[in-house]
C-alpha cells in the first residue's frame, strides 16, 4: 500500500456507468465502476467476453463517454470534455495499444512510430531510435505495415505508444493475436519499457497469467468490479 | 444441382441489396443516368433528323429538281405560266415566314405538285374543302402546330391537321401565300416534276438537281456529330459508376461466394446467377434511364430546335415522339454497358478459388502493376491519336483520333495522380500532412475511376465551351465584317430599282448594289458575286488571305476572290487562275464564308456586268450614320410601301443570329450541367466503395487523437484537391479537344477552319461547377464519417471484419 | 352526252359517294341553269360559259395505222367553277383539267393536267384575235384553223402529251354541228335534270401518234362534244353508260344510259348521215351488258348489246381494249369500240361510276 500513496492520482472512476442500446433493448455494460489509478503503476483488467472491461478502456481513453458518473483522467473531468480536448488528450497523454489494427497501413514503419509523438508534438528521435532499437524494429523501418508479421506490428504499436511518451497506456489484448511465445515476448517488452518511461498501464486481459504480472488486478463481472 | 440450390442461392445473392439500398440506388442510379443522358441525345437526334427529313420531303426538295432565277430572287408568275405552256411539268412554290406569326409559310399549287411531294397527298384531305384551300381560307399544318396556335395563326385561315408536316410551318394554296407574305405574282422557285422534260430553258433560270445531299443536311450532320459525340462521353463517365458500384457489390458480396461455392454451386452456376441478376437490373435501370432520356430529350428539344431552325433553318418539332430507334438502342447499350461494367468483376469471380481469402486490400498492391499498364496504353492511345489527327483524312479519323485521345488521357490519368501525389508527399510540411499525402496514394486506386469519369466530363465540357464559343466569336466578327452596311434593300423589278435610288442617293452616304448569278465553280454549284469598289469592302471584307492590293485588282476586273470553302474544296491558293464564265481569273485572295456550304466567287461589279449583262440590279446595301438607319428604313417602306422582306437591317439580322447562339448556350450548358452530375455520381459511389475498406484506416488515426470530424475535413479535402488536380489535368485535353474540333473535325465537315479562342473566365465557372459537384458529392461521405458513432471505429481494434 | 369526271371536285377522289359520280349530283347555288328556250349561237357558245358550273370540250377518235391497226384517241378539256365568275390570277375559281389518252389494242397510255383559270396555264380564248379560237392546258391545246367564216370546229389541230406518248392531229369537216336533245338542250332525268350539249360527230383525221415502239401515222374520224351545265345528275344517279356510234354508212348514234337506283334512264340521238338529228324519245334505247372484264380492281362490261327498235338496230359491241381504264384523278373507263349485227362501224364507249 505504501507505494500507492507515494504515487500522484493519475487515473480515478467514479461509478462509472455505460448503457448500449442494441435491437434487444438497452444493454448495461459497466454498472457503477468505482476505481483509481496512480502514476506508473500498472493495472490489469480482467472479466468474462461481455463484462465490460474494453468498454471501460475506451471511456478512460476518451473514444467514447460515460452515461453517467466521473472520470477524471491528469485533472481532467471526461465525462464533459468537447471531442476537441478528448482528442487532445488522446494525442498527449494516453497511449493506445489494440489486439489489431494498430497502425497506418499508408505510412511506413518508421513513420507509424513517430506518428503519435509528432501529432503531440513531442518527438524525440533519440528516443524513438531507442524504442526501435529496443523493440528490434531497426530492420523493419522502410517496411509497411502489411509487410511484416503480427507480432512485429504489435510492438510497432507499442513503441509508436511510448514514444509520445503518455502518462498512461492503455492495452487492449494488445497480445490477442499472437502465438503464446510471441505474447510472452511482445508483453514482456512493452511491460518493461512502460514501467521505464514511468507511465502508468491499464491492460485489459483474459489471461490470469498475464494478469498477474502487474501490479494490481481488477475482475469485472456483470459491468461491476467484483469485490 | 437442383432448383432449390439454386433459388437460395440467387436469394443469398439478391439479400445482398436488401441490407445494402444504397448500393442498389447508386448502381440503378448510375445505370439509369448514363442511359438517359445517351438515349436523350440520341432523342434529340432522331427527332430533329425526322423534322429534317419531313422538311426537306414536304415539298419534294429530296426528290425533286427545281427551277431558280439565275440571279437569285423571285421568278414570276408569267415565268410558270410560260414554262407550262413550253411543256415544262413544273409546280410554283413560295417560302417565307410570316411576320405577324412567326409561321413559316409554303405555298403550293395542289393542282400541279408532284405526287413525289409529300404534301401532295395531303391536300386533298384538307377537310374535304378544296374550294377552301384555293380560296386560301383553308391551309395545311401539323396537328401539333395547329394545337399550339390554338386558333391565333394566319388572320382568315382555318388550318386543317395534315402528316408529315414539319412544325411551325403552314401550308397554303401559292395565291395565299403570296398575299400573306406580300410577294403578289412572285415565286421562289418551281418545282420539276420527275420525267423527260423539253431542253432549252429561259436564260434567267436555271435547273438545281434535288438537294438529296442538300446543304441542310450537311450543316445540320456536324451538329448531331458533336451532340453523339457528347452522348456517348456522357455515357462512358455512367459506366464508370456503374463499374465501381458493381465492384463494390461483387466484394462486399465474396463471403457469400465463398459460402455458396463451398455449399456445392459451381463457378459457373454462380456466374451465371450473377450475370442473371446484373441483366435484371440492367433493363430495369435501362428503362428508367430510357424514361429519363425522354425527359432530358423533351427538356433539351425546344432549345435544340431553336438552334437548328436558326442556325440553318430548318424545323424540329417543340415536343417528341417515342421512336423505337432510340428506346431500343437504349436499353441495348445499357445492357452492354453494364456486361462491360461487369466484364472485370465476372471475370474474377469466374476464377476465385473456393476458399479465396477474404483480403480488402490485395487490389491495392497490385495497383501499381495495373497503373503502368495503363500508362503504356495510354501513351500507345495518345500516339495512335496524333497520327490520325495529322494523316487521317475524313470526320470518322478525325472522331477516331478524338476518342483515342479522350481515352488515352483518361487512362493516363492515375499516373499522372500519383505522381503529383508523389511531389506533394516530399514537401514535409508536418506529420498531418504526411498521414494525408500518404493516404491520399493509397486511395487513388479506388478513385481513379471517378477521377477519370470527372477529367471526361471536365474536358468535353471545356472542350465543347471552347468551340461554341469560338464559333459564336468568329462568326460575330464575321457578320460584323459582312453586314458592313447598315441597310440592305431588295427591290421588286429595275423600274422599282430605280426610282428607290433616285430617292435614296440625297438620303444615304453611299447605295452600294449587289449582284450575284449562279454557276458552277469547281465543278459544283455555287455562285458569283460583284461588288462595287468601295471602302465598305476595302475596310471590312473578312480576308483570310490576300494579294497586294487586293481591291485594285478586284475593282479593275482582273482578279477574283474565293469563299474559304471553295479555296480548301478546290485545293486552290493564291495566284491560282480559277475557271469562271467567260474567262478564268487569278485569285487575289480567300474570305471566310460561314455558314454556306456552297462555293463562292466574288470579282468586281463592272466585271460581273461584263460576264453576266443581263443581271438586273435589284439588290443594294445603303451605308448611313447607324443612328439614322432605323428612321430610312422607316421612311422606305412608307414611301415606297416595301414588303417586310425587301429591308433587312443589319441590326436585326445581328440580333438574331446572337439570339441564335445563346440558344445554342442553354443546351451546351444543360449537357454541361448532367455531364458534371453524372461525374459528381461516378464520385460519390466511389467514395461510399471507400468507405467501407476506410475504417481500418482511420481508426487508427482516430485513436491517436484526432477527432473524428477532423478525419472527415481532410478526407473532403483529399477529395476536392484530387478533383481540382484532374480538371487542370482536363484543361489542356479540353482544349486539345477543342482544337481538334474545331480545326480538323470542322474542316472535315464544313470545309471551313475557326480560329480558337480561349476564354479563361468561362473555365473558372466551369472548375466551379466541377468543385461544386464533386464537393456535393462528397459531402454524404464526410458527414457520414464525421457523424461515425465511436462504437463503429471501436468494433475495427476488437474484431474481424 | 359527255358527261364526265368533274373537275376539282375530283381531287376529293371518292369515286360513287351518296353524292354520285364525282359530285356531279350536288346543288349548285349561284350557277346558272340550262335553259330549254336558249338558242345556241356560234362562234360564242364555242367559248366558255363562266356561269355554269361545268363545262368540257371532249374529242373522241377512231384511227387506223398504215397496217390497218384499230387505235382510239381522247383529248379532253373539263372545266370545273367553284364561283359562276372568272377572276385574274391565283385567285380565279376556275378550275381545269385536261385528260388525254392513246388506245391501243394492248396497250391504254393516260395523261392528266389540272391548273385554275386567271393565270394563262388553262382556259379557252374565243379567238379570232388575237389567236385563233383555241383551248388549252400547259402544252396541251386544240388550236382552230378554220378559215374566216366558216365554224372553228371545222378546221383545227390538236395535241397532247403524256410522260411516254403523244399525239399531233388535223381534224377538218364541211358538216355543220349536231345540236344534241332538245335543239342543243339535252335532258338527263325524269326529274329534268338538263345540260346544254351540241357535237360536231363527222371530223375526219389525219396525224401521228407518238407511241413508245415510235410514231405512228394514222387516218380516221373524230366526234366532238361540247356540253355546260351546272347539275347534269339527278341526286340518285350513280354513273353512266355512253356510246357513240359511227355507222359505216355514215349515221352517227349518241346514246347513253344515266345509271340509278331503279331502273336507270336513257336517252340519245340518231343522227343522219346529213347531220339531221332526231332525239329518242327516253327508253327507247335498250343496252344490255354482254360481258365484263376485270378492270383496276372492278367488274366492268366491255361487251354490250345495244338495240333501238324504232330504227331496226341491234347490235353487238365489244371494247378494242377492255383495258381502257382512265386513272385519272377520278377514275373511269374509256375506249374505242366496234360494233356489229344489224349495223356495222366503229366507236367510243364511256362507262362511269363503277
Amino acid at each position: 500500500m505504501g507505494k500507492l500513496h507515494l504515487s500522484v492520482m493519475l487515473l480515478s472512476l467514479t461509478n462509472v456507468k455505460k448503457t448500449y442500446a442494441t435491437s434487444e433493448g438497452p444493454l448495461v455494460v459497466l454498472d457503477g465502476v468505482t476505481l483509481d489509478l496512480g502514476s506508473g503503476q500498472s493495472m490489469a483488467l480482467t472479466g468474462e467476453s461481455g463484462s465490460g472491461k474494453s468498454t471501460l478502456l475506451h471511456l478512460v481513453a476518451g473514444l467514447d463517454r460515460p452515461d453517467a458518473g466521473e472520470i477524471v483522467l491528469a485533472g481532467k473531468s471526461l465525462a464533459t470534455l468537447p471531442d476537441r480536448e478528448l482528442a487532445a488528450l488522446r494525442r498527449g497523454t494516453v497511449g493506445l495499444v489494440f489486439q489489431q489494427f494498430n497502425l497506418i497501413p499508408s505510412l511506413d514503419v518508421r513513420a507509424n512510430l513517430s506518428f503519435q509523438a509528432r501529432l503531440a508534438a513531442r518527438h524525440d528521435p533519440d528516443w524513438c531510435a531507442h524504442l526501435a532499437d529496443a523493440l528490434g524494429l531497426t530492420a523493419l523501418l522502410d517496411r509497411y505495415p502489411e509487410q511484416v508479421s503480427g507480432g512485429q506490428q504489435q510492438r510497432v504499436a507499442i513503441g509508436r505508444t511510448l514514444a509520445a511518451r503518455p502518462r498512461l497506456v492503455l492495452a487492449d489484448e494488445p497480445t490477442g493475436n499472437l502465438d503464446e511465445a510471441t505474447a510472452d515476448s511482445v508483453l514482456g517488452l512493452m511491460l518493461q519499457l512502460v514501467s521505464a518511461s514511468g507511465a502508468a498501464l491499464m491492460m485489459v486481459t483474459h489471461s490470469p497469467r498475464l494478469a498477474g504480472r502487474l501490479d494490481r488486478r481488477l475482475h469485472l463481472t456483470g459491468g461491476k468490479v467484483a469485490p | 444441382m437442383n432448383r432449390a440450390v439454386i433459388r437460395s442461392g440467387m436469394g443469398a445473392l439478391l439479400s445482398h441489396w436488401v441490407r445494402h439500398p444504397m448500393q442498389l440506388l447508386t448502381l440503378l442510379v448510375g445505370l439509369a443516368l448514363a442511359t438517359a443522358l445517351w438515349s436523350g441525345v440520341q432523342a434529340i437526334n432522331a427527332e430533329a433528323r425526322a423534322a429534317y427529313a419531313r422538311a426537306a420531303a414536304a415539298v419534294g426538295e429530296d426528290t425533286l429538281a427545281r427551277i431558280v432565277a439565275v440571279a437569285g430572287g423571285p421568278i414570276g408568275d408569267s415565268d410558270y405560266v410560260a414554262l407550262r405552256r413550253a411543256g415544262w411539268l413544273v409546280s410554283p412554290l413560295v417560302e417565307g415566314r410570316h411576320r405577324a406569326s412567326g409561321l413559316r409559310v409554303i405555298g403550293i399549287d395542289p393542282l400541279t405538285l408532284p405526287p413525289q411531294a409529300a404534301v401532295s397527298g395531303a391536300v386533298p384531305v384538307v377537310g374535304g374543302d378544296i374550294a377552301g384551300f384555293l380560296g386560301g381560307t383553308r391551309g395545311l399544318a401539323d396537328a401539333e402546330t395547329i394545337a399550339a396556335l390554338g386558333g391565333d395563326g394566319l388572320p382568315g385561315v382555318r388550318l386543317a391537321p395534315a402528316d408529315g408536316l414539319p412544325p411551325m410551318t403552314v401550308i397554303l394554296d401559292v395565291g395565299a401565300a403570296q398575299r400573306l407574305l406580300a410577294a403578289p405574282g412572285q415565286l421562289d422557285a418551281l418545282i420539276l416534276a420527275p420525267g423527260p422534260h423539253p431542253n432549252a430553258l429561259p436564260q434567267h433560270l436555271a435547273l438545281r438537281a434535288a438537294a438529296r445531299d442538300g446543304s441542310l443536311a450537311r450543316l445540320t450532320e456536324s451538329f448531331h456529330l458533336n451532340l453523339t459525340a457528347f452522348g456517348f462521353l456522357a455515357f462512358a463517365v455512367g459506366l464508370f459508376i456503374v463499374h465501381s458500384a458493381i465492384g463494390l457489390a461483387f466484394e462486399q458480396r465474396r463471403p457469400v461466394f465463398r459460402t455458396l461455392r463451398a455449399l456445392g454451386l459451381s463457378a459457373g452456376t454462380l456466374t451465371g446467377l450473377l450475370v442473371a441478376e446484373l441483366l435484371v437490373l440492367a433493363i430495369i435501370a435501362g428503362l428508367l434511364g430510357v424514361a429519363l432520356g425522354y425527359l432530358v430529350a423533351a427538356a433539351l428539344l425546344p432549345d435544340v430546335g431553336a438552334t437548328l431552325s436558326g442556325l440553318y433553318g430548318a424545323t424540329v418539332p417543340g415536343t417528341l415522339s417515342i421512336r423505337a430507334e432510340w428506346w431500343a438502342t437504349g436499353l441495348v447499350i445499357a445492357v452492354l454497358g453494364t456486361l462491360a461494367a461487369a466484364g472485370q468483376s465476372l471475370w474474377r469471380l469466374w476464377h476465385l478459388p473456393v476458399l479465396a481469402p477474404a483480403q480488402a486490400r490485395a487490389w491495392a498492391l497490385a495497383s501499381t502493376r495495373t497503373r503502368r499498364l495503363q500508362f503504356g496504353a495510354a501513351v500507345a492511345l495518345l500516339a495512335a491519336s496524333a497520327g490520325l489527327v495529322a494523316f487521317g483524312h475524313g470526320l470518322w479519323a478525325a472522331f477516331g483520333g478524338l476518342g483515342a485521345l479522350l481515352l488515352g488521357a483518361a487512362l493516363a490519368l492515375p499516373s499522372i495522380m500519383d505522381a503529383v501525389v508523389r511531389v506533394a508527399q516530399r514537401a514535409r510540411s508536418g506529420v498531418l500532412w504526411e498521414w494525408f499525402w500518404a493516404d491520399t496514394r493509397q486511395q487513388l486506386p479506388g478513385l481513379s475511376l471517378a477521377l477519370m469519369a470527372l477529367l471526361l466530363a471536365m474536358a468535353a465540357n471545356i472542350g465543347v465551351g471552347t468551340m461554341v464559343t469560338s464559333f459564336r466569336t468568329t462568326f460575330v466578327g464575321w457578320l460584323d465584317q459582312r453586314l458592313a452596311s447598315e441597310l440592305y434593300l431588295t427591290a421588286a423589278s429595275a423600274d422599282e430599282a430605280a426610282r428607290l435610288t433616285l430617292w435614296l442617293r440625297p438620303r444615304t452616304d453611299a447605295i452600294l448594289p449587289i449582284v450575284s448569278a449562279e454557276a458552277d465553280l469547281i465543278g459544283q454549284p455555287g455562285s458569283i458575286y460583284g461588288v462595287a469598289d468601295h471602302a465598305t469592302y476595302r475596310d471590312h471584307w473578312p480576308l483570310l488571305q490576300s494579294v497586294d492590293g487586293v481591291w485594285d485588282r478586284v475593282a479593275d476586273g482582273t482578279g477574283v476572290l474565293v469563299n474559304e470553302q471553295m479555296a480548301r474544296r478546290g485545293g486552290l491558293g493564291l495566284g491560282v487562275e480559277v475557271a469562271l464564265p467567260h474567262g478564268a481569273l487569278p485569285i487575289v485572295g480567300v474570305y471566310s464564308d460561314y455558314g454556306n456550304p456552297s462555293p463562292q466567287a466574288l470579282i468586281g461589279l463592272v466585271a460581273f456586268q461584263r460576264r453576266f449583262p443581263d443581271t438586273e440590279v435589284l439588290r443594294f446595301g445603303l451605308r448611313i450614320a447607324p443612328d439614322r438607319a432605323a428612321g430610312l428604313a422607316a421612311d422606305l417602306r412608307q414611301t415606297f410601301d416595301l414588303p417586310e422582306t425587301a429591308l433587312v437591317d443589319q441590326a436585326g439580322i445581328k440580333a438574331f443570329s446572337l439570339r441564335v447562339f445563346d440558344r445554342t448556350f442553354t443546351v451546351t450548358a444543360a449537357l454541361n450541367v448532367l455531364t458534371l452530375g453524372v461525374a459528381g455520381l461516378a464520385m460519390f459511389a466511389s467514395l461510399l466503395t471507400l468507405a467501407t475498406f476506410r475504417q481500418p484506416q482511420l481508426a487508427p488515426v482516430w485513436a491517436m487523437g484526432l477527432t473524428l470530424r477532423h478525419i472527415a475535413l481532410l478526407d473532403f479535402c483529399r477529395t476536392l484537391v484530387l478533383a481540382t488536380v484532374a480538371c487542370l489535368a482536363a484543361l489542356p485535353l479540353g482544349l486539345a479537344l477543342a482544337w481538334v474540333l474545331l480545326a480538323v473535325v470542322n474542316v472535315e465537315a464544313f470545309g471551313w477552319r475557326l480560329p480558337m479562342q480561349v476564354f479563361p473566365l468561362d473555365w473558372l465557372g466551369l472548375f466551379g461547377a466541377a468543385l461544386l459537384a464533386i464537393g456535393l458529392a462528397a459531402l454524404i461521405p464526410t458527414l457520414k464519417l464525421a457523424r461515425r458513432a465511436p462504437v463503429d471505429l471501436l468494433r475495427v481494434f476488437a474484431h474481424e471484419r | 352526252m359527255n358527261a364526265k369526271a368533274l373537275i376539282l371536285s375530283l381531287l376529293l377522289a371518292s369515286p360513287v359517294a351518296a353524292q354520285g359520280f364525282a359530285d356531279l349530283g350536288s346543288a349548285a347555288p349561284g350557277f346558272a341553269l340550262p335553259d330549254p328556250d336558249r338558242t345556241l349561237t356560234f362562234p360564242a357558245d364555242h367559248g366558255p360559259h363562266w356561269d355554269f358550273r361545268i363545262e368540257w370540250w371532249y374529242l373522241t377518235a377512231v384511227l387506223s395505222g398504215p397496217d390497218g391497226t384499230d387505235y382510239g384517241v381522247q383529248w379532253t378539256l373539263f372545266r370545273s367553277a367553284l364561283a359562276p365568275v372568272e377572276g385574274e390570277g391565283w385567285a380565279s375559281p376556275q378550275l381545269w383539267m385536261g385528260h388525254a389518252a392513246v388506245t391501243t389494242p394492248d396497250h391504254h397510255f393516260v395523261a392528266e393536267r389540272l391548273a385554275r383559270g386567271g393565270i394563262g396555264q388553262a382556259g379557252v380564248a374565243p379567238g379570232p384575235q388575237p389567236e385563233p379560237f383555241t383551248a388549252w392546258i400547259d402544252d396541251w391545246a386544240l388550236t382552230s384553223r378554220a378559215a374566216p367564216g366558216t365554224d372553228v370546229l371545222s378546221d383545227f389541230s390538236l395535241t397532247a402529251t403524256g410522260p411516254d406518248f403523244g399525239y399531233a392531229l388535223q381534224l377538218r369537216t364541211d358538216a355543220p354541228l349536231v345540236l344534241q336533245g332538245d335543239k342543243g338542250y339535252s335532258v338527263k332525268s325524269q326529274a329534268g335534270q338538263a345540260s346544254h350539249y351540241y357535237s360536231q360527230p363527222f371530223l375526219s383525221v389525219t396525224g401521228k401518234l407518238r407511241l413508245p415502239e415510235g410514231e405512228v401515222a394514222v387516218t380516221g374520224q373524230a366526234w366532238i362534244d361540247r356540253e355546260w351545265s351546272s347539275q347534269p345528275l339527278a341526286e340518285n344517279q350513280t354513273g353512266w353508260d355512253w356510246f357513240s356510234l359511227m355507222f359505216d354508212d355514215g349515221t352517227r348514234l349518241m346514246g347513253f344510259v344515266l345509271r340509278d337506283d331503279a331502273a336507270g334512264f336513257t336517252s340519245g340521238t340518231w343522227i343522219a348521215a346529213d347531220g339531221t338529228p332526231a332525239p329518242l324519245a327516253p327508253g327507247a334505247l335498250t343496252a344490255e351488258p354482254l360481258m365484263t372484264a376485270r378492270v383496276a380492281g372492278r367488274e366492268i362490261p366491255v361487251e354490250w348489246r345495244l338495240t333501238l327498235p324504232d330504227r331496226g338496230l341491234d347490235v353487238t359491241l365489244a371494247a378494242l381494249n377492255p383495258q381502257a381504264w382512265m386513272a385519272t384523278s377520278v377514275p373511269y373507263w374509256e375506249g374505242p369500240i366496234r360494233f356489229s349485227g344489224s349495223h356495222s362501224g366503229r366507236g367510243y364507249l364511256e362507262m362511269t361510276g363503277y
